[in-house]
């Protein structure tokens, strides 16, 4: 259908992303005994947000993205997120890449559904790029990385019509259909049901340029109102409010894509937990996927032209685990315990899912590189123990 | 007050329903008391067919088949029963052409390959609209504003594409015949497109166009034509109801709170469907005043499917006794009839 879904895609799930990655670091930043962990600080989280955004918002990548192409599978786009992840010094444990990649999709299933208009989409996206820019604005390359592709953005977007948009919508929401894996913070805000559906209302304002239902009104052949009735439209919905703004910065109006994570709610330590019975995973196409080489191109051309950024005390095996892997049961937001996890993580040889063999090679660089320690090794090595400890 | 219907057992289906504009097909088969369903999941085709004391069902799927399948399978954008005089067919529209089946889905008469680039444009290529018109045409519309004419002959496959309509600019999203089986009106066929413009058209070996009446900037998603009028769903949450050939409009009804999904006429009583992704569905009464020239909307009855963006509604018999329902990520379709 639509070939303009992967910008979006890309930038509206690393958005969640980096939501979550960052929102994890400041809980264990928190929560952290400074004292036996020798000073996990701010600098630290920042650093591995500025790889991740530089990365996302790199201008060949966005390039890439921009051309015209079909929807990429769910295998293919977790790679891309999994690698854009993993420019920075943080491993992901595949289980703890399976649970964010849950969250992250949920989240964006959740925005484009709820999107009062397809073109209100783009609000969604904006918002992402803003709340990004603020997580990074001590970088001004990056916010000016980040400006750049909005303008690109911007001037992709914005000519296309509502039907259009429809279509990016209708094809972005075939790639999420059937996903209802229950997410505990959707549960707990009531805006996702036991069984998984989002919750819909009937109420509330109607899109910018909408009509409130009810009314009919009959024309004479000269195009002149003739008269006017109600109808009971069943619902409760009030009249518009005013239309977010498409420039490169103002007020989007939509909630939609902001953090969600930022705010705490009582008694809840662990807001990101995904619950472990999910529903099915839709998996989008399951013939070999021919297109599958071109998406591998792409990857080998972002890890080509990036600077490959030098594992510190790489053991191959300083893997994450963002959340434990003991529970088996519902994570109930209001226990607030962190698990204690073992130090020393199981090390996986995660197996390589991509046939590419340059990419199997340059992701080897990662595992073998000898330790050329940049910068303070010490604390790279902490923070990566930190991080098994989430 | 009663209400006006009830809901009935769901049927279910194979896989759930996309978001696609009339993501519903209903055909009635009455000499086996049966009626089928269709609905389009991906690249799949969900047909059931219900026997109607709903007791039996049986399931069929098909898939988009094109002629060398290389790359990744093809998105279908809808999928619908033309009935014809001497038959009825099954067209799919897909991202790569147009498909057409015998009734029960069980062979493929016909594959037409929509022009697709060799390297992939920002304009999206796929066919949309289906409609079936007089003794033996049948039209489809395409991205490119194309409405392709297909002439039928009663039996066998011998399908050949008899004429390209070229008067859209946008993408057609949906098309409807006259289907109130008078045979007095002129206009055959209306045809509706992305930029919310309807071409009204008069069949025959060359068709004509009779009258363009000009969108608002918004998509218009669904569209019928009945007895001389064309009614509109719009991408607004607004039907509108034109006099096909003046394009004098009649009425403007503020109908849905979100995009109108779905229109569907029961033509024998003139009960019009309308369903949006606001979950709603709404059950209105058209009547016309000949003396006058005057076309009456009466609002009927709402039904609240929860939680549910609806994305195909269908009357399942002339009369408007029943209708059937989908919405996306269900695996059911939902069924109610009057009380």
């Amino acid at each position: 259908m639509s070939q303009r879904t992967l910008p979006l895609l890309i930038i509206n799930l690393g958005g969640e992303m980096i939501y979550i990655l960052d929102q994890r670091l400041r809980a264990q930043d928190e929560n952290d005994d400074k004292a036996q962990r020798g000073g996990w600080t701010e600098d630290d989280r920042k650093r591995v947000m500025n790889d991740i955004v530089g990365t996302m918002f790199n201008k060949a990548f966005l390039e890439e993205l921009l051309r015209p192409q079909d929807l990429y599978t769910h295998r293919a786009l977790r790679t891309v997120l999994t690698r854009i992840a993993h420019t920075s010094i943080m491993r992901l444990k595949p289980a703890s890449m399976d649970k964010l990649y849950d969250l992250m999709t949920m989240a964006f299933k959740y925005q484009i559904v709820l999107c009062p208009r397809p073109q209100d989409l783009l609000l969604v996206t904006f918002n992402h790029t803003d709340t990004i820019k603020e997580l990074v604005k001590d970088n001004p390359s990056l916010v000016n990385q980040i400006n750049e592709a909005q303008r690109q953005l911007i001037e992709v977007y914005t000519p296309l019509s509502d039907g259009e948009f429809q279509l990016i919508r209708h094809t972005l929401l075939v790639l999420f259909q059937d996903m209802q894996i229950r997410i505990s913070i959707f549960l707990k805000e009531k805006i996702q049901n036991p069984n998984g559906h989002f919750v819909l209302q009937t109420a509330g304002p109607v899109p910018h340029g909408f009509e409130v239902p009810g009314l009919i009104r009959w024309f004479n052949a000269k195009g002149r109102e003739a008269r006017r009735t109600r109808f009971p439209s069943g619902g409760s919905y009030t009249s518009a409010g005013r239309q977010g703004s498409f420039d490169l910065s103002g007020d989007r109006v939509t909630l939609l894509g902001t953090n969600m994570y930022s705010t705490p709610s009582p008694g809840d330590t662990d807001p990101s937990s995904s619950s472990n019975s999910r529903g099915k995973l839709k998996q989008a196409d399951t013939t070999p996927n021919l297109l599958a080489t071109e998406e591998l191109n792409l990857l080998a051309k972002l890890m080509g032209g990036m600077e490959v950024r030098k594992l510190l005390n790489v053991d191959a095996g300083f893997r994450v685990n963002l959340w434990t892997l003991d529970q088996e049961e519902d994570i109930e937001i209001s226990e607030g315990t962190e698990h204690q996890s073992s130090r020393v993580i199981n090390i996986q040889v995660t197996q390589d899912r991509l046939a590419s063999t340059e990419l199997a090679r340059i992701a080897g660089e990662f595992d073998e590189e000898e330790s050329q320690t940049e910068g303070p090794g010490n604390k790279g090595d902490d923070l990566l123990a930190m991080m098994d400890e989430l | 007050m009663a209400k006006m219907y009830h809901k009935e057992k769901s049927i279910p289906i194979k896989s759930s329903a996309s978001a696609l504009y009339n993501n519903l097909s209903v055909l009635r088969i009455a000499p086996r008391c049966l009626t089928y369903f269709t609905v389009v999941h991906a690249n799949v085709v969900n047909m059931v067919s219900a026997s109607w004391d709903g007791l039996n069902y049986s399931h069929r799927q098909l898939q988009s088949k094109e002629g060398n399948v290389t790359t990744s399978s093809s998105l279908i954008m809808q999928a619908a029963w033309c009935v014809l005089p001497s038959r009825d067919l099954l067209v799919l529209t897909s991202q790569k052409g147009i498909q057409m089946y015998e009734s029960d889905g069980s062979i493929m008469v016909y594959w037409h390959a929509l022009d697709t680039p060799e390297t992939p444009t920002a304009k999206a290529v796929f066919a949309r609209g289906i409609a079936a018109v007089r003794d033996k045409y049948i039209c489809v519309g395409v991205s490119s504003g194309s409405v392709l004419v297909f002439d039928v002959p009663s039996k066998g496959s011998n399908i050949t594409l008899s004429e390209v309509l070229e008067e859209h600019k946008e993408a057609i999203t949906d098309m409807a015949s006259e289907c109130s089986g008078s045979l007095e009106g002129i206009a055959d066929l209306v045809s509706a497109d992305d930029s919310g413009l309807l071409c009204v058209w008069k069949s025959g070996e060359d068709f004509q166009l009779l009258n363009k009446i000009p969108g608002f900037d918004t998509s218009c998603s669904s569209v019928k034509l009945w007895k001389g009028t064309v009614i509109a769903g719009y991408g607004t949450g607004q039907i509108r109801l034109y006099e096909a050939i003046t394009g004098i409009l009649h009425a403007e009804v503020n109908a849905h709170a979100r995009w109108i999904y779905t229109l569907d006429i029961a033509p024998f009583t003139g009960l019009l469907l309308s369903a949006a992704e606001d979950s709603w569905v709404r059950v209105w009464h058209l009547s016309l005043t000949p003396e006058t020239n005057s076309v009456e909307i009466e609002h009927m009855y709402n039904e609240c499917v929860t939680d549910t963006q609806i994305c195909g509604a269908k009357f399942c018999d002339g009369d408007g006794y029943a209708f059937a329902v989908t919405g996306y990520d269900l695996s059911e379709i939902i069924r109610y009839t009057q009380a």
